[in-house]
């Protein structure tokens, strides 16, 4: 229960110094993400400068049970870090420092609210490399990504921001403070707790500080691009160059309905009749990519590419890339609302599943745009609508619906990186069992025994 | 935006296209000063949204927000899903206008004269021109600055009489003939747009315009008592003294018998190109408005379009260029002034960082929020001299004096010119020569 009155005048006692927002004109602005439709006005918004802070805003909420939402950029696109009603937005934004990049162990430290291309930047400036790379990276905050375990477009080669978090500082619902991890490659000391807070959308602990591995950046790499009439050649071309033991870093694909959003939009000169166009890179030391190289262009011709184009340098390959790159933006002009989705399935049974969304948009009527990463099977359905529309709303949901059920019968599952948050808890636990949710009840009970930390995300908990 | 339109009367699905998604936040100024939500586009938008709603009236607050929107446009640039942030931020500065929360004695005396008054009549604008010249060339305002007579003005007063930018001695009409024709036969016949400070500030820049159309052999009408174009008032909340210019406008110039309507100044092209949207629902103006909208040209797009003639005189100095915010976001023109840069024989042009960052100029903004456009102000002076650059080129009154400011306080500053200023510098370098001149000017 929220205490009576105002909470956040007795936050301001507890609290000292802590910057708090409580004005509508300042609270609008944080009643929503990235997600479409989901709107909450909180009590009020709190800016934290230090980990102490954080603690004593937890000291806080756990005193007088005030729901707390740890936010960072809010970009996320499962509505994690939409308020909570009554509940108080804890946003991460001004705890951005990147503290430490230490090139002997290859490691970066960084404050959570850190920008995610601040955190490639500072590595690159240290000659090496930190591969995620979410599509919101150049706002996104690294805690967000660490709590939502975001993927991005190397998923197949680098794997996602779980395969870089090394350690992490937390700090739990009643305010004490954990540090889980350090610098050491191996360490069995215990459970990896620092796992169970990847991916736990800020409902386990708010992450304040995260300790990430970077690896030497590839010397070199290759661009192509090819054009075909059948979805079907296009993934039989990635499972073949896999089969043949290449592990490309990008094998992107966008459908016959994205490339013509594509094209009435910027007019790159794609091919308006083709069914799938693949953007294919691979990068690595350079007698290895022009090697692997050569053979993605021998295996996309013989299974079926009616044109490949080659890039011979870097503007070239950008110009190539151009495709891909304008992908979303072009299918957000269409209509007033954009539902991006990312259900997930297992490589082999991708085109199954473009061919899938294709009869249930044509079933429903609803317009969906679909582009994505072939090498890991994570498409991104993007529903072109307009919430305004009741109508038009529940034929999307339904469609959506379909393709999540299709997704899981496949052996897929309903969101590939971008977390279940609101958007898919009704979804689930038919995706993951009841065991599984009811096993996350468990540890959730056993954290925040109060139901105190982003309530009401991923599943609901009383 | 139409000039009686409100955010609740507006065309809902201009604010449901901003899709929340925050791809804007790194690219505005405002927010990358205060990390706060209500500080950038997508959030105002939200807080626009919540009056189209009916859940939040244009409260102070919400008045206070959109002037501190600087109005850049670098949101524009950055949305993936095409937002008309434009439209949204005059329909919401209109709005909070009507509503009066913003309203006090002194700021509607200032902005009577300023919107109503002064940039309506052009007579009056000159003459004011005239008599600061006055005060500047006859060494009144060295002494009043030497004596430090300033410091007992109100400090925002002190701040606009330290910003009153030098007044040239000769205005366009005076410089340009009402026409003027090249060498043979014209190819084509184009009007040039003066403007109000760059007449006053800048009119060297449209001789020079005018001498690189000539050179390009185009025909040029400039009329010799030109209304402002009404930007200044669309930007500011005042759409019904926009749309009176805008129509005083079509009824002085006819698009119909011009191949191009020039201008050289940013901020007056990125409002010029929307007349007909302005004047939304007045049949009369509409098809004029139409074809003027469709012949407004930035005179850089415009020489590129017509495959403009490369100088032959040299300019051996290292350069450099800042996009004015409603060129390269207002109107997507980043390739072309770097072209006509391009063509200079001997100029060597280096990147400037963050060239597309706003100056913290923004039309008035550095008179109303002096804190912000400092700060930016700095910031981009810091930029320019990070350069190896002599000459800062930029094609907008508004920055050119605010980086101009900015520089005036460091050690051996680079200069600041216009890109078209340069160009005319190297066609007559190379012997080109003005029709009916005998030397080259």
């Amino acid at each position: 229960m929220a205490p009576a009155g105002r909470p956040e005048a007795s936050l301001r006692e507890s609290c000292p110094g802590l910057k708090v927002l409580d004005q509508p004109e300042q609270l609008i602005p944080y009643s929503f993400d990235g997600t479409a439709e989901l709107t909450q006005l909180p009590a009020a918004v709190v800016f934290p400068r230090s980990t102490g802070e954080v603690a004593s805003v937890l000291r806080w909420s756990g005193k007088h049970k005030v729901p707390v939402v740890a936010r960072g950029s809010g970009t996320g696109l499962s509505g994690g870090s939409v308020p909570v009603r009554s509940g108080v937005v804890l946003c991460l934004s001004k705890m951005d420092k990147i503290l430490e990049v230490d090139a002997a162990n290859l490691t970066l430290r960084a404050e959570s609210g850190a920008i995610t291309s601040a955190v490639a930047a500072a590595a690159e400036k240290a000659g090496l490399f930190y591969p995620p790379d979410p599509g919101s990276m150049r706002i996104s905050t690294i805690g967000g990504n660490v709590a939502e375990n975001s993927g991005g477009l190397r998923g197949l080669k680098y794997g996602v921001t779980r395969d870089y978090v090394m350690g992490l500082e937390v700090v739990l619902a009643g305010g004490e403070v954990i540090r889980t991890g350090n610098q050491c490659v191996k360490d069995v000391a215990g459970y990896t707790l620092r796992d169970l807070f990847i991916g736990s959308e800020g409902t386990l602990g708010v992450i304040t500080e995260v300790l990430l591995k970077l690896l030497p950046p590839p010397l070199s790499r290759k661009t192509m691009l090819a054009v075909y009439d059948d979805m079907e050649q296009a993934a039989r071309t990635v499972s073949a160059i896999i089969a043949a033991k290449i592990i490309p870093c990008t094998l992107e694909f966008l459908d016959h309905v994205t490339l013509n959003c594509v094209e009435d939009h910027a007019a790159i000169g794609l091919p308006r009749d083709a069914e799938a166009i693949l953007l294919m890179e691979t990068d690595g030391h350079p007698a290895a990519v022009e090697s692997e190289a050569e053979a993605m262009e021998r295996i996309a011709r013989a299974h079926g590419a009616r044109s490949l184009q080659k890039a011979a340098n870097a503007a070239e390959a950008a110009s190539l890339a151009a495709a891909r790159r304008t992908a979303f933006a072009a299918l957000a002009r269409v209509r007033p609302t954009t539902i991006l989705e990312d259900a997930t399935v297992p490589r082999s049974r991708l085109a199954e599943m473009i061919a899938f969304i294709r009869e249930v948009s044509r079933r429903h009527q609803v317009k969906i745009g679909t582009f994505g990463h072939m090498g890991d099977g994570n498409l991104h359905p993007t529903f072109l609508t307009d919430e305004k529309n009741g109508e038009e709303m529940r034929r999307v949901g339904a469609a959506m619906r379909e393709i999540f059920e299709k997704a899981v019968e496949l052996g897929g599952t309903i969101t590939g990186e971008h977390g279940v948050g609101l958007a898919k808890k009704k979804f689930l636990e038919a995706a993951v069992g009841r065991a599984n949710v009811e096993l996350m009840r468990r540890i959730k009970a056993a954290l925040d025994p109060d139901g105190l930390l982003n309530p009401g995300k991923i599943f609901d908990f009383s | 935006m139409s000039s009686g339109e409100t955010l609740e009367s507006l065309d809902y699905s201009i604010l449901q296209q901003c899709m929340h998604c925050g791809m804007c936040l790194p690219t505005c100024p405002t927010y990358d000063a205060t990390k706060l939500e209500q500080h950038s586009p997508r959030g105002r938008i939200s807080l626009m949204r919540a009056i189209a709603d009916g859940q939040l009236s244009p409260t102070r607050a919400f008045g206070e927000e959109m002037s501190y929107c600087l109005g850049c446009l670098a949101c524009e640039t950055a949305c993936p899903a095409g937002v008309d942030y434009a439209h949204l931020f005059e329909t919401a500065r209109a709005d909070a206008e009507r509503s009066g929360a913003l309203a006090n004695p002194a700021r509607r005396l200032v902005r009577f004269l300023t919107l109503r008054l002064l940039f309506t009549h052009p007579g009056w604008l000159r003459m004011t021109g005239r008599i600061l010249r006055l005060y500047q060339a006859s060494g009144a305002q060295a002494l009043i600055r030497f004596l430090r007579l300033p410091r007992l003005l109100p400090p925002r007063l002190r701040r606009w009489e330290a910003m009153t930018p030098p007044i040239r001695p000769e205005f366009s009409h005076q410089l340009i003939r009402p026409l003027e024709r090249p060498e043979g036969k014209p190819g084509h016949r184009v009007a040039l747009l003066t403007g109000c400070i760059q007449d006053l500030a800048f009119s060297e820049i449209h001789r020079d315009t005018t001498d690189v159309l000539l050179a390009n052999g185009c025909e040029v009408v400039t009329l010799p008592v030109q209304p402002c174009c009404g930007s200044l008032h669309a930007h500011n909340g005042d759409p019904e003294t926009a749309a009176v210019l805008a129509r005083r406008w079509l009824d002085l110039l006819d698009p119909f018998g011009l191949d191009a309507i020039i201008t050289n100044s940013a901020g007056c092209g990125s409002h010029l190109r929307k007349y007909r949207r302005l004047l939304a629902g007045d049949p009369v103006y509409d098809r004029r408005a139409e074809e003027w909208d469709r012949k407004i040209r930035d005179i850089h797009e415009w020489l590129v379009e017509i495959g403009f003639v490369p100088p032959r005189g040299e300019i051996r100095e290292v350069a450099t260029y800042h996009d004015a915010c409603h060129l390269c976001h207002g109107q997507g023109i980043t390739r072309q002034p770097r072209q006509v840069l391009a063509s200079i024989p001997g100029l060597r042009v280096v990147d400037l960082p963050e060239s597309e960052w706003c100056c913290g100029s923004a039309g008035v903004y550095n008179l109303t929020q002096p804190e912000m456009a400092d700060r930016l102000r700095n910031r981009k002076v810091d930029h320019i001299l990070s350069t190896s650059a002599r000459i800062v080129a930029t094609a907008n009154p508004g920055c050119h004096l605010q980086i101009e400011g900015g520089l005036a306080s460091r050690p051996c500053p680079p200069r600041v010119t216009h890109p078209v200023s340069l160009l005319a510098a190297a066609y007559r370098r190379g012997g080109w020569r003005r029709p009916g001149s005998s030397i080259a000017s």
